[in-house]
């Protein structure tokens, strides 16, 4: 909302308000700061990762309001009252989710490098529905780029995770 | 830090946003999904003084789907309207166009009169808008006005609007009984920005013709193309076999596509031929399906 958010004239920067993983907090924000920098640098979540820092890549992949989106094209100042989702929100007391087992079990990483955007763009997918097949599996990772270990390991991680569904009914 | 300095400003209703433009048009850039502006910013391809984030005005959210057509607002995003069934059964050419926008993750935050104020001679959704006849609607603070999608792209990149306008919605006309469309592209890999792209409408009539077939291609030249000599060789006909040869022909022919980076002008030519043939081809199928 313009009337309630504070600009310094000086600094050029604006209060935020949003929830970052489930915790709620204010930061006083420059307002060209990309989203992605802003977790990066300001929040210190540096598990967002940058790689084109224009939107191919996916590498930047987060959770805004349970949409997958590239934080690299969203300013930190558009994230007020949002609630984000970032890598560092998956894994719970150290305890990997289903999908992050099934990336480990299935050599769906080498470097890394790309990792987190893929995990975001997949759990956001993951919660409209199961990937059943190779097709579906192969359309949800499009969006993202892996340039060493490809996305073989990536696909059989996926259909790994919708043939255990049924097994421990636990959604990634 | 990515972007030159500007003045952000985030506005709650349309007057608002309105007034902003009067007072720093020329200097300003609106933001709506930011999906091709950011990357401009990031770059510092461009350095407005001023951004006005137009994503707080409620008033421009929603898109309305009724008999007389489907009004989208500045700020419906590419994949609301993708995902809506009802579009979907209305405006099968406009969910097939929509799909082919880049990523899911892009269309989560794009939004459909961005793309068209955006007016990239490549984009999706400009060769659709000529070819559904839709209008777009524009404001300024001082005046409203209607544009027609064929006038309203002007080069590669510009579009009709002025420097204090907003494209506040645009209007896609109710589609007629026996009206069909598709459209398709090529690209090197999924996602990317088409080679060459066609939007490919006709009416087909109780006689088995095809009528007021409208093709519009994009990737070809700075705005989106109709091929108007061929839109004439194929209407009043059945789309026959030979038609649709002939046509592929006419079109390899007489098209003189730009060239860039992506691709040549001779394989330009070459895949527009072959995807305007395969769009007539699926109006066929798809006078099938509605039983015409």
């Amino acid at each position: 909302m313009s009337e309630t958010i504070d600009i310094d004239p000086i600094e050029s920067k604006l209060w935020i308000t949003l929830t970052i993983n489930g915790s709620k907090g204010s930061y006083f924000v420059e307002q060209r700061l990309t989203l992605a920098d802003f977790l990066r640098k300001e929040v210190g979540l540096v598990g967002t990762h940058l790689g084109c820092e224009h939107g191919s890549c996916g590498a930047c992949t987060i959770i805004m309001d349970d949409k997958a989106v590239r934080s690299c094209l969203l300013l930190a100042v558009q994230a007020d009252g949002a609630s984000i989702e970032t890598v560092e929100g998956l894994a719970r007391d150290g305890a990997l989710t289903p999908l992050q087992e099934a990336f480990r079990a299935h050599h769906a990483l080498q470097c890394g490098y790309c990792t987190s955007g893929f995990l975001l763009s997949l759990v956001a997918r993951l919660r409209e529905g199961p990937i059943e097949t190779e097709a579906e599996a192969r359309e949800s990772l499009s969006g993202n780029i892996c340039r060493c270990t490809g996305y073989t390991g990536m696909v059989s991680a996926l259909l790994s995770l919708s043939n255990s569904n049924g097994e421990d009914g636990e959604k990634p | 830090m990515k972007p030159s300095r500007f003045t952000y400003h985030a506005p709650t209703d349309l007057d608002e946003v309105l007034d902003l433009l009067a007072k720093y048009g020329d200097e300003a850039k609106v933001l709506a999904g930011g999906q091709s502006l950011i990357p401009m910013l990031n770059f510092r391809l461009l350095a407005p003084a001023h951004l006005i984030d137009i994503n707080r005005v409620s008033e421009l959210r929603n898109y309305l789907l009724d008999d007389s057509g489907l009004n989208v607002g500045a700020l419906v995003r590419h994949r609301e309207l993708e995902t809506s069934p009802e579009v979907e059964l209305a405006y099968p050419i406009l969910h097939e166009g929509l799909t082919n926008i880049a990523h899911v993750q892009i269309r989560n935050r794009g939004t459909v009169c961005g793309s068209l104020a955006h007016a990239d001679s490549a984009a999706e959704l400009p060769s659709i808008m000529v070819a559904l006849d839709a209008s777009m609607n524009v404001r300024s603070q001082s005046s409203q006005r209607s544009v027609r999608a064929e006038e309203f792209f002007r080069f590669h990149l510009t579009s009709d609007l002025d420097s204090s306008e907003l494209l506040v919605s645009v209007d896609i006309p109710a589609l007629g009984t026996g009206t069909v469309g598709v459209f398709d592209e090529i690209t090197r890999r999924k996602g990317d920005f088409a080679l060459v792209g066609a939007a490919v409408l006709g009416t087909w009539d109780s006689g088995g013709k095809i009528q007021d077939c409208r093709i519009v291609c994009s990737g070809v030249a700075p705005t989106p193309l109709r091929l108007r000599e061929a839109e004439q060789f194929v209407s009043g006909t059945d789309l026959s076999d030979d038609v649709l040869v002939g046509v592929q022909q006419l079109v390899m022919e007489s098209l003189e596509p730009t060239e860039d980076i992506h691709t040549s002008a001779e394989y330009r030519k070459k895949v527009t031929g072959v995807i305007v043939r395969r769009g007539l081809a699926r109006l066929t199928d798809q006078r099938r399906a509605i039983h015409v």
